[in-house]
């Protein structure tokens, strides 16, 4: 069965045309990557697989349900979480909040046992202290747990988003641009946490990027956008030599070693 | 009703569109620019026939002159209230400009019970503005006509600066794109104090005719008037100039024929209006003539 | 420290608290009882407020609304059905009100309950509106509000408004409603819920994201703030003993943010105590406008300068310190505790360090 079925969908904004009959399936356990010049409509796919545009035309389902126009936090509940490109974190908050808020939608506990306190309600909360701070030691913010996120340095941050990204127990994970703004050596280092977590979270992979050594590196199949259409799709090599992708992307600075 | 009475509720319902149409003008304009509700607006509005009393009371200066200098100083008020109250904030979250909005109208409001006292003050009424006409059936006050006239007058002036004159232009384009505006040199600063003089400039126009129409004049007649012409301008489409002399002539013609029609429900009239805005923006935030600007995920 | 001490030194507050109202009922005067009451009122205003803007980051402006929904009720509940007829004077009063009186504090529930009703209708159209949008709904909504008071004599004696409540609020009443409403709404703030409201103040798309369903959550924080003020507005009912819809136009939801503002946004210590400045300033402030003398020298009143000072303090807080008078600091008993030891470290230092 497949996990995530995006059916030709469209995305139209008035006159504009973002998103033109995109395809996909995914399966569970893979790694794919999104790739295209900027503008390319490729947020769109994301926001649209997260509810927070709904396709014009067309659906898309997730281990077999419709999801198409789902309310996002719905489609969290169902299993979807994601990152921004420009990073959605909750500045004032304290980093550890960031995360405790990503177990909130799994709460079972009222609002009246919350707020009186009650032996229920007690224990998920430590139970959520516990798993934030895990996810915390994988990321490695376990330190500056009580610091306001706004503050962190931006490599930081990245990783802090994914944290609270974790936290909401998905089985899809869609990374927009996990990489931007990182150095080489980060790169490197995220390379291997998206790996790393991929296992021992049991995660099904979908990311943007724009940096070729990530996604040629780790991503098992590739399609790239351009102008809201999918232009090509394949598996790393056959993406490297495609003409189409190659004339979309002249004059962008494409080194992939 | 007969056709007389209806013609005459009209006549009043253009005229009172026409002031709040003045007004609306200035919220429009600042929301188009700053995306920020000038709560303040209202007390601008009221601070004009209040120079235009003591102008003339005091001063003794002739009528005409009594109302050129009560709009230059209220335009010199809407600036300096720009200029302390809302540039430092530029960056700031938007809700801290509201806040501030929100002072500087009880701020003002007060200063206004301070200095004028809250004795209500009656503005004098050249004998030109006390001559009724006839036509047909209908009396119209001096004023109506005047409100209407000197309003079309001022608008024309201002759509004549806005789409014909290079501040005009500026005005546009920081209110389609602040940051692009300042990096293609506009002088955003200059722009907008300008934007906010003009506003008030307007108001104060307004302040004066309904200071000409309903003579009794008390520090807090600009919260409701000045709250109307922000429904207006939001019917008309906020940000949108048409829209909001669109806005201000549809709101007074509803304020009026809706207490011509129901007058057991007359005591409801501001609630109606209110219930227009709150209709409009759940349902048609854009109004009549706006339009959606998204915010980018 | 541990949850153990917190609580004993908690109790231990409350008890002493509770000695200072006793004795602040039965030795002080009427009028500085009055200020104390109408402090205590305000931090309830205050503090369910915050709930909203501070915490939720939603920019309501109809508490006043609230308010009054909430002093009608308590209003006809507690009067005796006799009395109504009798003050009623323009139509006479609709069943049922004409037969229910009931005692203060289920009249207080209803109060709460009625306002929280109110506030889930209009806030499940009107949250999904942003900042100022949302902040001229929510005035719309407590400016029909107040229209209808005025209009429907039948229930509400319209412009006339509803004299003679008798005067059941007492320091005991409103020190106690303060106290139970910051208890519920810091054990609200201190939870995942709270976090969650939180997360929808810092950034609404991503708390969405994360899973937290803003509907559920945005009209949740409205409806316990209307609740809380609703509950204010039958103390200020039976404080003032006098209600009409004048009393509840957006000055008072400006007096309420006022002292938001000044106490600063998520700070339920800094409204406390901006609760207890304001309406100390007010009242000791009086003369200035009502005139006073110096010996033989009258000087005379100026009026409205109260308000200008006020609206002038607003305008530099947000100007200047947007955090509040305080900077958004939280009471609690280790900061406290922490506070006071570096008063007295700092002196022990200074004497070592002068070898």
């Amino acid at each position: 069965m497949e996990l995530l079925n995006v059916d030709s969908i469209t995305m139209k904004f008035g006159g504009l045309t973002a998103v033109n009959n995109f395809k996909l399936k995914i399966n569970p356990g893979e790694l794919i990557g999104l790739i295209g010049p900027n503008g390319a409509g490729k947020t769109t796919v994301f926001n649209m697989i997260t509810g927070i545009y709904t396709p014009t035309i067309n659906k898309i389902y997730f281990q077999d349900n419709d999801i198409t126009g789902m309310k996002p936090d719905k489609i969290a509940r169902e299993g979807i979480a994601r990152t921004f490109q420009n990073m959605r974190l909750m500045d004032n908050l304290t980093v550890l909040d960031n995360v405790m808020i990503g177990f909130h939608l799994h709460l079972k506990s009222t609002l009246t046992s919350a707020i009186f306190k009650f032996p229920g309600y007690v224990r998920e909360e430590e139970d959520i202290y516990s798993r934030s701070m895990e996810l915390l030691g994988k990321v490695e913010l376990e330190k500056c747990k009580m610091e306001k996120a706004g503050s962190l340095p931006y490599g930081q941050q990245r990783k802090l988003e994914i944290a609270r990204a974790l936290a909401t127990g998905p089985k899809l994970l869609l990374l927009d641009e996990p990489a931007a703004g990182m150095n080489p050596q980060e790169t490197r280092r995220l390379m291997d946490f998206i790996q790393k977590i991929q296992d021992e979270f049991s995660l099904t992979i979908f990311l943007i990027e724009h940096d070729m050594k990530v996604v040629m590196g780790i991503c098992k199949r590739i399609l790239v956008m351009d102008y809201g259409i999918t232009i090509a799709e394949g598996n790393p090599k056959e993406i490297q030599n495609n003409p189409e992708v190659i004339k979309a992307y002249l004059g962008v600075d494409a080194n992939y070693a | 009703m007969s056709l007389n009475l209806f013609l005459q509720n009209v006549a009043n319902g253009l005229s009172l569109g026409s002031l709040y149409a003045l007004i609306a003008i200035g919220y429009t304009m600042v929301y188009g620019i700053l995306r920020l509700i000038n709560f303040a607006h209202g007390e601008i509005f009221m601070l004009a026939p209040y120079f235009l009393y003591f102008g003339f009371l005091i001063f003794h200066l002739p009528w005409w002159a009594s109302a050129v200098v009560a709009i230059i100083l209220t335009a010199v008020t809407g600036m300096l209230s720009e200029r302390i109250a809302y540039r430092p904030l530029r960056d700031a979250p938007k809700i801290s400009v509201l806040i501030s909005a929100i002072g500087v109208s009880f701020f003002l409001q007060n200063l206004a019970i301070v200095v004028f006292s809250g004795i209500p003050r009656s503005v004098h009424r050249p004998e030109f503005f006390k001559t009724l006409f006839q036509f047909g059936g209908i009396r119209i006050q001096s004023t109506l006509i005047a409100s209407v006239i000197v309003s079309a007058i001022f608008l024309t002036l201002l759509i004549y600066i806005v789409y014909r004159t290079k501040t005009g232009l500026a005005m546009r384009a920081i209110s389609a794109d602040i940051e692009t505006s300042r990096l293609m040199a506009v002088d955003v600063n200059q722009t907008i104090a300008m934007t906010f003089v003009i506003g008030s400039a307007l108001a104060a126009v307004g302040g004066i005719l309904w200071g000409l129409r309903f003579p009794q004049l008390f520090p807090w007649m600009g919260m409701i008037p000045g709250l109307k012409a922000f429904i207006a301008a939001v019917v008309g489409g906020i940000g949108n100039i048409p829209g909001a002399m669109l806005g201000g002539l549809i709101l007074g013609m509803t304020e009026i024929l809706f207490v011509a029609f129901l007058p057991a429900l007359s005591g409801y009239r501001d609630a109606f209006i209110f219930l227009i805005l709150i209709l409009i923006l759940l349902f048609k935030p854009d109004g009549i003539l706006g339009k959606n600007v998204q915010e980018k995920v | 420290m541990k949850k153990q001490n917190t609580k004993i030194f908690t109790i231990f507050a409350l008890i002493v608290l509770g000695i200072l109202v006793y004795l602040a009922e039965n030795h002080l005067d009427a009028y500085k009882l009055r200020i104390l009451n109408l402090s205590a009122i305000y931090i309830t205003l205050g503090v369910s407020l915050n709930l909203i803007y501070g915490f939720t980051g939603q920019f309501s402006l109809g508490h006043a609304g609230f308010m009054a929904i909430g002093a009608y009720v308590t209003a006809l509940l507690v009067l005796p059905p006799y009395y109504k007829e009798m003050i009623f004077i323009l139509e006479p009063l609709a069943w049922p009100f004409t037969v229910m009186h009931t005692p203060f504090i289920v009249a207080l529930f209803f109060s709460g309950l009625f306002a929280a009703i109110a506030a889930l209708l209009i806030g499940l159209p009107v949250l999904r509106l942003k900042g100022d949008y949302l902040g001229i709904a929510t005035l719309g909504f407590a400016e029909i509000i107040r229209v209808i008071a005025n209009n429907i004599p039948r229930i509400t004696n319209g412009a006339l408004g509803i004299k003679g409540i008798p005067e059941f609020t007492n320091l005991w009443w409103t020190a106690g409603v303060a106290i139970f409403t910051i208890y519920i709404i810091k054990g609200l703030i201190n939870s995942s819920y709270g976090r969650a409201l939180m997360a929808i103040r810092e950034n609404e798309i991503a708390a969405e994201v994360i899973g937290v369903n803003l509907t559920y959550h945005k009209v949740m924080s409205f409806t316990i703030s209307a609740f809380f003020a609703g509950v204010a507005g039958g103390l200020f009912a039976c404080l003032l003993t006098t209600i009409d819809p004048k009393a509840f136009m957006f000055l008072m939801t400006f007096n309420i943010l006022i002292v938001v503002v000044l106490g600063g946004f998520g700070s339920i210590t800094g409204t406390v105590i901006a609760a207890f400045l304001f309406n100390f300033f007010l009242e000791y402030l009086r003369p200035i406008e009502a005139g006073f003398n110096i010996g033989p020298i009258v000087v005379p009143g100026i009026p409205g300068l109260r308000m200008v000072t006020f609206a002038a303090l607003l305008l530099i807080v947000i100007l200047y310190k947007q955090k509040g008078l305080l900077g958004g600091i939280e009471f609690t008993w280790e900061g406290l505790f922490q506070f006071v030891n570096k008063l007295f470290s700092k002196n022990k230092s200074s004497e070592g360090s002068a070898t």
